[in-house]
């Protein structure tokens, strides 16, 4: 890295293809490695973050994603946003759980990514798209 | 399209993957390495992952479909080199890799393919003979 | 709390008027609560910065320690603390350099004071009082700094890897395991069988007095990481108390090889790993 993560401001990244989940992963691990994640925490947000893109690119029909540093003072951490404007998730308990799946995969997307953070936020609803937001701070 | 590259040294396939494969790529992988079992006749597979930083359920999901594939297709296969950061990563994620085998690195793969064939063939006495004393170092 | 800008003027023009006779006062006033414990000349220096700092502020417009313009007043009381930490001194120590200016401050304003005196006074009080407690929050980060890494230190020296056997690493996990130690233990336990390209780990804990049911699973894990990675833990040592404890709490530990001692274990893994051994015993027979 030569110019540097700007703490702060936000980055952001299109969700559109396969190669934009590889980009997403790319930009999350720039950041963490900024806010001086350990390696473990990194790997964890940088595996969750993979999950969360291919869902909003697969269930989402695509989307965005906006990569945050933030502080809370004691200590720093980066918070990811996920965004789609696709049919959103009916049941959301059913969703959550291991195992569960409607796109032919492990069903440990949203579950697993959830087990990976410190924060997940989750706002849907049928017809008005699905918002993510996770956070991981630093140890 | 990125394609990961497929060796084969001796009786073994060696697939290294080095970049941060797209899911297209996976599953290109997928079926290149089943494509070249078949046409090499080839009886063990490794897969190094030292290179990946982050194995999610999606490659998680290709690894095990691999090692299915290649059981049908009698070939063993061990995946080797993941970073303790990616172990702890899958085992927080819940995801076990049931029915794949795993060593260090690719030597101890190797050592580990070699057994397990030897396991497999009653009629090679020698082999077979030595393999009833010692006990296998294969994990569980 | 904040002071309005004549109140601030009037505390500036006050301060600098009577610069040496409130730094002298200052200077008596703290140094007889830390008894000797700080030379006066390093004790003079800190409170003149802090009296420049003040000053400037308080020149520069209204006093409001949480304002922009006060980011000098608030590193000089920051840098102020850090040290009164570093060398020990306790939170009263260190708030008392700021209080004491109170005390001068009343003095100064008996003798020179007009009408607004008692105001002024008030005024000028919630001012240091903010001071002090921004000392003292600087003091406690300081502290929990220092502990932070007192523990990071500990915790290095508390969990060695060590390597029994060509391809078997111990670690004998002595005292009680939190959740952050047994993390860094398991990261550490990984990482050394990547380093030495072991495939097998024993995880002694014999020295560990009780497990609860967090610890149990940060070694569960532990162990299914290592599995992943292709090698095989054995845990050794378990006392009666905490076998019961683990059947107690309703913890599975399936099908990982427990042993009783560091010694079985070894033994264990060495016929696992085979030829050796066997000719050994064969040997002896």
């Amino acid at each position: 890295m030569t110019a540097g993560v700007d703490l702060g401001q936000p980055r952001t990244q299109a969700i559109r293809s396969d190669e934009d989940v590889v980009r997403v992963r790319q930009l999350v691990r720039t950041v963490a490695v900024a806010a001086k994640l350990s390696l473990v925490d990194q790997t964890k947000l940088v595996t969750a973050a993979s999950e969360l893109a291919r869902n909003t690119l697969v269930y989402g029909g695509g989307g965005a994603v906006e990569v945050t540093t933030v502080d809370n003072g004691l200590r720093r951490g980066v918070r990811i946003l996920f965004a789609d404007s696709g049919p959103g998730i009916a049941d959301l308990d059913l969703a959550l759980t291991d195992g569960y799946t409607t796109g032919g995969g492990l069903g440990l997307g949203l579950s697993g990514a959830r087990r990976l953070v410190d924060e997940f936020d989750i706002d849907t609803g049928v017809g008005k798209g699905t918002r993510i937001t996770v956070t991981k701070w630093a140890r | 399209m990125e394609r990961v590259p497929i060796l084969k040294i001796g009786d073994i396939l060696l697939v290294s993957i080095q970049v941060d494969m797209s899911d297209q790529t996976a599953l290109q992988l997928q079926e290149d390495l089943a494509e070249r079992i078949v046409a090499t006749g080839c009886h063990g597979v490794i897969i190094d992952i030292t290179a990946l930083d982050i194995v999610d359920s999606f490659v998680g999901r290709m690894l095990s479909t691999i090692a299915s594939i290649s059981k049908v297709l009698d070939a063993e296969t061990v995946v080797v080199g993941m970073r303790p950061a990616v172990a702890i990563t899958l085992v927080e994620l819940g995801l076990s890799l049931n029915g794949i085998r795993t060593a260090l690195n690719v030597e101890r793969g190797m050592e580990l393919v070699a057994a397990a064939r030897a396991d497999e063939s009653p009629y090679d006495h020698e082999l077979a003979d030595e393999s009833d004393e010692a006990e296998t170092t294969g994990s569980p | 709390m904040a002071l309005t800008a004549e109140e601030s003027g009037r505390l500036a023009a006050l301060l600098s008027e009577h610069v040496d006779q409130v730094t002298q006062r200052w200077v008596e006033t703290v140094a007889a609560s830390l008894r000797g414990r700080l030379s006066q000349v390093e004790l003079r220096t800190q409170l003149q910065e802090l009296h420049r700092a003040i000053v400037a502020t308080a020149e520069n417009g209204v006093v409001d320690l949480d304002a922009e313009h006060a980011a000098e007043l608030r590193a000089v009381l920051a840098e102020l603390s850090r040290g009164r930490a570093r060398q020990g001194f306790s939170a009263t120590e260190t708030a008392i350099s700021v209080f004491a200016l109170k005390d001068v401050l009343l003095e100064l304003l008996e003798s020179h004071g007009g009408e607004s005196t008692l105001r002024d006074y008030v005024a000028f009080s919630g001012l240091i009082d903010a001071m002090g407690l921004f000392t003292f929050e600087s003091y406690v980060r300081t502290r929990e700094g220092l502990i932070a890494d007192q523990a990071e230190q500990l915790l290095e020296l508390s969990t060695p890897v060590v390597k029994l056997w060509e391809g078997v690493v111990a670690v004998p996990l002595v005292g009680t395991l939190d959740s952050a130690r047994a993390q860094v233990v398991m990261e550490r336990l990984l990482q050394t069988l990547v380093d030495t390209g072991s495939p097998y780990a024993i995880i002694d804990i014999t020295g560990v007095p009780a497990v609860d049911t967090q610890v149990a699973q940060h070694i569960l894990k532990t162990v299914v990481a290592a599995r992943l990675m292709g090698a095989d833990c054995i845990i050794s040592g378990i006392r009666p108390q905490i076998a019961q404890t683990i059947v107690a709490l309703g913890i599975e530990f399936g099908d990982i090889a427990t042993k009783a001692s560091l010694a079985d274990a070894l033994r264990h893994v060495l016929r696992l790993t085979g030829v050796e051994t066997t000719r050994r015993s064969r040997r002896g027979a």
